[in-house]
């Protein structure tokens, strides 16, 4: 019995989570459209495979409410989003600022590219140079002739 | 020209193979939570708010100027706080270091009985009910810890409940360190 009521609320809980969205949208749209862009390229700090924009988190929440109050202020995107760092550090924005201690995360896939289109080029040519063409002796080319032929009979 | 070509690159994809692996396997052990804090080796961010029990009272981490002193913060619906509350108690017995609390989103009343149920290991608590506080230290989930020296500076952060062997480990030699220094 305690299952069943335990499965039944739980399916209330899309209805409850789609209500608490709801009413943040009814808020001013512009402040809500721009807080949304900024917040959709910031990580959730609680589950950190979601976006700012679409965590139920509660300190997602929390965090929302800032960037609409600061928003509301007049400041910039820039400003916003430094006011997250100072707090969260880098790992708030999906992409990472190009610093020294990023640079192997940057350029390190493309260093891997090079390194194996390098590789590949270098084991095309080698294959090429070791491969000679080989001759057919004469008994050989004898051998082939004649099965060519008593192919070409049936 | 092949000829010296061919055994580095022998070498050298194996070693990139083995490097990458390593760097993948490390990562296996590490926790996605413990978030590294922009915070170690800054000044604690100031703040001036009201305190628990005595709601009439603020409370300023300036008030702390020239202690060492943990900064954690909880609350009474979060669960780990309940795994960490003991070890907070048992140091608060021991008296090496003063303790205050920072209630995160909670309701007065909760708080307070959570208190006089399970003991109070906190010379003192503030009281965050919106959790701007919270924010403005970077909390990413209760409870945390945070270490601050004798000038008002960020040492050490512990995500998550403080465990007898973190105290063991890290806060306390740590606090023995920073009690040294002027």
């Amino acid at each position: 019995m305690k299952k069943i009521l335990a499965i039944a609320l739980l399916c209330l809980l899309p209805f409850t989570a789609w209500a608490g969205e709801a009413k943040e949208l009814a808020e001013d749209p512009a402040v809500e459209k721009r807080m949304v862009a900024l917040a959709e390229n910031l990580r959730c700090l609680v589950c950190q495979n979601e976006s700012l924009a679409s965590s139920h988190a509660e300190l997602a929440e929390d965090l929302r409410r800032e960037v609409r109050e600061q928003i509301r202020a007049h400041k910039t995107d820039q400003e916003i989003t430094e006011y997250l760092v100072v707090r969260y550090g880098d790992f708030v924005l999906y992409q990472p600022p190009m610093k020294s201690y990023t640079v192997l995360l940057w350029f390190g896939p493309f260093a891997l590219l090079l390194i194996g289109a390098g590789v590949l080029f270098y084991q095309l040519r080698q294959r090429r140079q070791t491969v000679p063409e080989t001759e057919l002796s004469a008994d050989a080319q004898k051998r082939a002739a004649a099965l060519l032929n008593d192919e070409e009979k049936q | 020209m092949m000829r010296f070509i061919r055994p580095i690159l022998r070498f050298i994809i194996p070693v990139i193979f083995l490097v990458l692996s390593a760097f993948l396997y490390k990562g296996l052990e590490l926790n996605p939570r413990e978030v590294p804090s922009p915070f170690i080796d800054k000044p604690a961010p100031m703040f001036s708010i009201a305190q628990l029990h005595e709601s009439a009272k603020n409370f300023s981490p300036a008030d702390m100027k020239g202690k060492v002193w943990l900064f954690n913060l909880w609350a009474s619906w979060c669960v780990s706080c309940r795994e960490e509350h003991p070890v907070l108690m048992a140091l608060a017995q021991q008296n090496i270091v003063p303790i205050v609390g920072m209630d995160y989103k909670d309701k007065r009343e909760d708080a307070e009985a959570w208190l006089s149920k399970g003991g109070n290991p906190y010379i003192l608590n503030v009281f965050d009910v919106e959790g701007r506080t919270g924010i403005d230290y970077g909390v990413t989930g209760v409870p945390e810890t945070f270490v601050i020296d004798k000038q008002g500076v960020i040492r050490y952060k512990q995500i998550g409940p403080v465990t007898p062997q973190a105290l063991q480990e890290k806060i306390l030699p740590l606090v023995a360190k920073l009690e040294q220094q002027p």
